[in-house]
């Protein structure tokens, strides 16, 4: 991946949880994972078209979404809420769009996001680009970011389905 | 000071809302779509409208250009993750007065609410 987009990435990462939840994250080195592993329980996914195609998954176990959204949205917030989802998806939006912002000289959309509630989904994506994982701990707990990406307008649409495990 | 709050998110509405009523700001009325925005705007009146960018149906950005396209000045402020300068500009040529990137803290919202309703006074 472009080292400029591994850094767009990592700072919309640290600038929305600093920004909206005033916590810090420790964000590790990426690494390369499998186009279909397992994520958590939670996860956010947003497509991206335009100069850089691909999608970007925020997935949380239970415990760290439900924490994360309760900051978030400053009230109490759990799994069985109806706005659990909603907000899953905004904190998603945030990170793949103030990432998107940082790519340089591309112009890239990005979807409306997309949440899957289950333990053991998984997220099928584009097998033949790398699946980029940031692996992230905050005080609300571990979680990670998955991108894939390609960088032009090539065939295919770069986004992603979603099958319960 | 009525205020419309157009944005598909629920939980962004909430978070909005509650910035507003830290600014004295309690009659707020809220849209999910830049279609349900304009219905809104066309019943309650409001002084200014706080818009998001992406949402299904109609967007923000056709939002603001049907609003000016049918002559109403009402100030907007966009408030959006599309942070591109092409997108600030495309924004500011539709009709937006004033401008908020996500995730964006509470003073700088009530900032920009200031600086917006102070030019249109």
């Amino acid at each position: 991946m472009d080292p400029a987009f591994v850094e767009a990435f990592k700072f919309a990462i640290s600038n929305f949880f600093s920004t909206m939840l005033s916590t810090e994250v420790e964000i590790a080195d990426p690494s390369v994972s499998s186009s279909f592993e397992s994520v958590f329980d939670v996860s956010g996914i947003i497509g991206l078209s335009g100069d850089v195609q691909g999608s970007v998954v925020v997935s949380f176990p239970t415990s760290t979404a439900e924490a994360v959204v309760t900051k978030f949205a400053g009230m109490p917030m759990s799994q069985d809420d109806d706005d659990f989802t909603d907000a899953i998806g905004e904190v998603t939006n945030m990170i793949a769009g103030g990432a998107k912002s940082n790519f340089p000289d591309t112009s890239v959309s990005i979807s409306c996001p997309s949440v899957v509630v289950g333990h053991g989904h998984k997220v099928f994506r584009r097998h033949d680009l790398p699946v980029i994982e940031f692996a992230c701990t905050c005080d609300c707990g571990a979680f990670a970011v998955q991108v894939t990406l390609k960088k032009e307008t090539a065939e295919g649409s770069g986004n992603p389905t979603a099958q319960a495990a | 000071m009525k205020i419309l709050l157009i944005d598909d998110s629920r939980t962004m509405r909430n978070i909005q809302k509650n910035v507003l009523q830290q600014i004295g700001i309690q009659e707020v009325t809220e849209a999910v779509d830049g279609e349900d925005g304009m219905k809104q705007y066309l019943s309650s009146q409001p002084t200014l409208i706080l818009c998001d960018w992406n949402m299904p149906n109609v967007d923000g950005i056709t939002f603001v250009q049907r609003l000016r396209a049918a002559g109403h000045k009402t100030p907007v402020i966009m408030v959006t993750t599309e942070a591109e300068k092409a997108k600030v500009v495309e924004a500011i040529k539709a009709g937006v007065n004033g401008y908020v990137v996500k995730p964006f803290t509470p003073d700088l919202l009530k900032t920009r609410i200031d600086e917006v309703m102070s030019k249109a006074a």
